[in-house]
């Protein structure tokens, strides 16, 4: 989707204004620990794929989106997906959340579950690899020069906007991978090839507007891509 | 200092007492549907605050500089040279270390949504997660670095930015500083900062 998360190149956004190196703690407000393990926890019940969690994020109200902080995001898609696997109900969300509100300092129910401890302290050195091998030859390799194609679907998408149409040549191939935007839409992962491409910052931004001696990556799941001449010659 | 305007709406203390109600209705819910525990959440906590950093890149880093055979598997396959040291997981499943030369200097960032090289790093600072740096470091990243992080690449060195828009997980090796020659791998992990593994910086001087 053409949606606000997509953020590479657009102007006017403001300072980055890192604070001094030292001074930035994990969690800036106790809420976002909370936040934080709501994405293994819930992804461990099985609410979503990673893909979609993006995709929840992606459909959040732009101003909201662009205003809050990063563990808001996570919370909005928490719900969402909560929701969607009827964990959780909308309505007694409202009541907890007025109750919380009015009495900040009441505890969270005391529930312990030995599983769960034993789920983070094995995913978090485990983790989930994205990748597959399913057999498929990879249409492209290292140093073929290729376009984005500059389609704009409604869906999960990762073909940020920067890059749609532009011309690059291929660094990195990475084998198959879970593919985005069958997995980000509840298509199942069907797998493609994921390849790196490099474009120089004047194909990006234009001659005048680029900084010199400069280049960009972005990675592209095979059907991102066509061989650059013969997009060429299509235009 | 200046707050980037984008984010000022979020650090209201009416907004923030907000969102924390939310985030414990959420939680209470969870917890009695059974699928969260206030221990699950310490334990993931304690993980990022003391066991999973950027303390974990620099040790990744310091080897590379001072054992040429691990840094050539470094370069060639992130993930499993740092399985080597114990070192990967969630958010690094596959790794890829660029190196920086005089001809080239790397930087990451994630503009679609804040991937980021856990395993390595740790959790990303805020401002890595924020709209301006996703913006603008693919579009004016000279100008970032020196205006922002006080960072000057020169002229004649490439400034190369990776996007990590699958789930390729960049970081960066840093060059090792001068007047180190004898230094041992764990005196230079004090040099290593987590900024010069993201690109933003450089390691701090011998």
């Amino acid at each position: 989707m053409n949606g606000i998360h997509d953020l590479g190149g657009r102007d006017g956004l403001g300072a980055v204004a890192p604070p001094p190196p030292g001074v930035e703690p994990v969690w800036k407000a106790e809420w976002e620990k909370h936040a934080h393990a709501m994405f293994p926890l819930a992804f461990r019940a099985g609410h979503f794929g990673l893909d979609e969690f993006r995709f929840a994020m992606e459909q959040m109200e732009p101003v909201e989106y662009l205003t809050s902080a990063y563990y808001e995001h996570w919370l909005h898609a928490v719900e969402h997906y909560g929701v969607r696997a009827g964990a959780l109900d909308p309505a007694e969300i409202e009541k907890r959340f007025q109750y919380y509100l009015e009495n900040p300092d009441a505890p969270l129910p005391d529930h312990q579950d030995p599983a769960l401890v034993e789920f983070i302290e094995a995913v978090i050195p485990a983790g989930a690899s994205a990748a597959r091998d399913t057999g498929k030859v990879a249409k492209f390799a290292v140093g073929d020069r290729v376009t984005v194609v500059a389609d704009a679907p409604r869906g999960h998408t990762r073909k940020a906007s920067y890059v749609r149409g532009k011309t690059g040549v291929i660094e990195l191939a990475h084998g198959e991978m879970i593919y985005p935007d069958a997995a980000g839409n509840g298509q199942g992962e069907a797998p493609e090839h994921v390849y790196t491409v490099l474009f120089t910052n004047e194909e990006l931004w234009g001659a005048e507007a680029a900084e010199p001696n400069g280049s960009v990556t972005f990675d592209v799941w095979e059907p991102y891509i066509v061989p650059a001449a013969s997009q060429e010659s299509a235009a | 200092m200046t707050v980037p305007h984008t984010v000022a709406a979020a650090a209201t203390p009416e907004h923030q007492a907000e969102v924390a109600a939310r985030v414990k209705a959420v939680e209470a819910l969870m917890i009695e549907k059974g699928l969260m525990s206030t221990e699950a959440v310490d334990r993931v906590a304690e993980i990022y605050e003391n066991e999973v950093g950027p303390q974990l890149g620099a040790k990744v880093v310091a080897k590379a500089w001072t054992d040429p055979e691990f840094k050539a598997r470094l370069l060639e396959n992130a993930t499993v040279a740092c399985a080597e040291l114990g070192i990967g997981g969630l958010q690094g499943e596959e790794m890829v270390a660029v190196e920086d030369t005089d001809d080239v200097h790397h930087v990451i960032v994630c503009t679609l949504c804040s991937c980021y090289p856990w395993p390595v790093l740790g959790l990303p600072p805020n401002w890595y997660k924020q709209p301006a740096y996703r913006a603008r470091i693919v579009r004016e990243p000279r100008k970032v670095l020196r205006e922002e992080f006080g960072y000057a690449v020169p002229d004649t060195t490439e400034v190369r930015v990776w996007d990590s828009s699958s789930e390729l997980r960049y970081w960066v090796l840093p060059q090792r500083p001068a007047g180190t020659e004898d230094w041992s791998a764990e005196q230079l992990e004090a040099l290593v900062t987590r900024d010069s593994m993201v690109g933003v910086g450089a390691p701090k001087a011998a």
